[in-house]
């Protein structure tokens, strides 16, 4: 059946063969992992000072804020009533952040890059990948990076002992959720994107957000309305979450806050399948 | 080689069966529209394993459009298409298994090494490490860019980039290889090369779908070939017949002077069979061009250059759209 050697058996096309009979079959081939370890491999001959500046952003920011800022502060109310330093305060927010800003990054300016410049896509999906390959590898990848972040600056809040339960080792889970919502509705938005203007709106909509996101203060401070607002964004609820588990104290938010995230990923997955099939498969 | 000495195996595989032979693309009234502009006009084609089908025309001919539905990347608008069986558009993934696809523009993986390239292009078909590892090596010597694989993409010239993207489409092993302008940017020696390596996977039988603006490429490597033009088919068949049925044998080429070529038309009414007047030069058309040029000289006619050459496919497209291929 082959046509150069002969070394290929028609049963080493299984991956595609199987393809006939299973769900999504013209956009999914069930071979994430092919995209998986060729971004593995890619960032082998990347740079890695861009890799290690995400990990040291947050980092600074709790030192100043929580450690400089906290000095004046002194103590605050955490989320079960308890009396907590700010520094433990805004730690949980600042991981939150860091996992959204993480699988921002990788799934906008990176996926960006890809689809415009570096025709990366356009290769993959002439073989047997299926848009929902394409999107799912590149998603897990931004997940596995916001994953190492996340463990890392849990293990900076460890040595800087604000971590007072066991409970907080569920942070890290928990922030690669937070990332997953981020990256799969971010790699479908900057499907939208066709100039570098259009994507600094990203950052026009990332700022506030970290600001204002209940992040170094309650949301009480707000009035009702704005609170609303700020309550419909997907970051505050991260930040709530985080906030939560840092010190164990879990309520029936903490399931709505969970929930929020999930349901984001399912829509954040579709959108981006969805808008790989338009834009590649048209 | 490895992949010349497994020829003669594989062209025992490939062979056709005796009666009919056994299509491996059959387009039926292909139509593609984007919005109000129709880049394919309902074309049929039909191609035989182991055939050099060419698409010839001018650029925004449809030609890309075309390769693009074959490889299920496109969805038409209207008609039929199969490939090996398959409609594309129900089964990509299972007719690119099956592809290798040369891109018009290298898409190659920038990050990755060369070889790499090849291996991580072999995973996205689901093929085996043992498999792709010792194939990567067979294509690198394939491509003669043994001494590259541990090189950088960007580090590599435009026909050794062009080289590494034909290896990578053979990765799998492809039944077809659409090929989209393959050697267009390319210098005179790199086409050579890549025309040699064109011709021997041709030998060992895999099916090449190419497209291409260059009528000296589609003589060299077409058995069969298609002229499109805005999206429709004006004719069909092999260079030499295409050249028989549409042009005479020879082509006598003169040049006036821009200001005198449109004027000197009438003078020159009645020598060979057919008269193009082209803003450049003046193309007459007959068996034997050295006789048509005596015959201009006798009739008191100047030209500043003449040349007899032997007629192209170029002829016939200007023959079939009144224009010339290359502006």
């Amino acid at each position: 059946m082959s046509v150069l050697t002969g070394n290929l058996s028609p049963g080493d096309h299984s991956v595609t063969e199987a393809a006939r009979n299973r769900r999504f079959g013209p956009i999914y081939s069930r071979n994430v992992r092919a995209v998986v370890a060729r971004g593995l491999m890619a960032t082998k001959s990347s740079n890695w000072m861009v890799m290690v500046s995400g990990f040291f952003e947050p980092v600074l920011y709790l030192i100043s804020m929580g450690v400089g800022l906290g000095a004046i502060v002194g103590s605050v109310q955490g989320p079960g009533g308890q009396e907590i330093s700010y520094a433990a305060y805004i730690a949980p927010a600042l991981l939150a952040v860091s996992a959204m800003n993480g699988a921002v990054y990788d799934s906008t300016w990176n996926v960006f890059f890809k689809m415009n410049f570096a025709k990366l896509y356009q290769g993959m999906l002439y073989t047997s990948l299926g848009p929902m390959d394409v999107a799912m590898g590149e998603i897990f990848l931004a997940l596995l990076r916001g994953a190492m972040y996340a463990t890392g600056f849990t293990a900076v809040m460890g040595v800087m002992g604000l971590i007072t339960t066991p409970w907080a080792i569920l942070m890290i889970p928990a922030a690669v959720l937070i990332a997953f919502g981020f990256a799969s509705f971010g790699m479908g938005i900057t499907s939208f994107m066709k100039t570098f203007q259009q994507m600094d709106w990203i950052n026009f909509v990332m700022l506030p957000m970290f600001l204002f996101s209940a992040t170094f203060y309650p949301l009480s401070v707000y009035p009702q309305p704005i609170q609303w607002f700020i309550q419909a964004m997907p970051l505050w609820h991260g930040v709530e979450l985080l906030r939560q588990i840092s010190v164990g104290v879990f309520t029936p938010a903490t399931a709505v806050h969970v929930g929020y995230y999930l349901v984001m990923i399912a829509l954040g997955v579709l959108l981006t399948t969805g808008r790989l099939r338009r834009l590649f498969l048209k | 080689m490895r992949v010349s000495e497994l020829a003669s195996k594989e062209s025992r595989v490939n062979r056709p069966s005796d009666d009919a032979p056994q299509y491996v693309i059959t387009a039926e009234n292909l139509t593609k529209r984007y919005g109000d502009v129709t880049a394919v006009d309902g074309i049929s084609f039909r191609v035989p394993a182991g055939e050099a089908f060419g698409l010839l025309g001018p650029n925004g001919a449809g030609k890309s459009t075309t390769m693009k539905m074959i490889g299920g990347v496109s969805q038409r608008t209207s008609g039929s298409l199969s490939i090996m069986g398959l409609d594309p558009e129900q089964h990509g993934p299972e007719v690119r298994a099956h592809l290798g696809v040369v891109p018009q523009q290298d898409n190659l993986d920038e990050e990755l090494k060369v070889r790499d390239n090849l291996l991580v292009y072999g995973r996205y078909f689901g093929l085996p490490m043992s498999y792709l590892k010792p194939k990567a090596d067979e294509l690198l010597e394939f491509a003669q860019l043994t001494d590259k694989a541990r090189s950088k993409v960007d580090a590599l010239s435009g026909g050794m980039k062009r080289r590494l993207t034909i290896a990578r489409s053979l990765i799998n092993e492809p039944r077809i290889l659409l090929l989209d302008e393959p050697t267009t940017g390319l210098d005179p020696q790199a086409r050579h090369i890549l025309w040699d390596r064109l011709f021997r996977l041709k030998e060992q039988g895999v099916t090449l779908i190419l497209t291409t603006h260059y009528m000296d490429e589609a003589e060299q490597l077409c058995d069969r070939l298609i002229v499109v033009d805005k999206g429709k088919i004006m004719a069909e068949g092999s260079p030499a017949s295409l050249i028989r049925d549409y042009s005479t044998r020879e082509v006598l080429e003169l040049r006036f002077g821009s200001e005198r070529n449109a004027s000197v038309g009438a003078e020159l009414e009645g020598i060979g069979e057919r008269l193009e007047t082209l803003p450049d030069r003046v193309l007459i058309y007959a068996h034997d061009g050295e006789a048509a040029l005596e015959q201009v000289t006798a009739r008191g006619l100047r030209p500043v250059t003449s040349l007899v050459r032997r007629s192209s496919l170029e002829d016939v497209f200007l023959r079939l759209t009144g224009r010339s291929l290359v502006d």
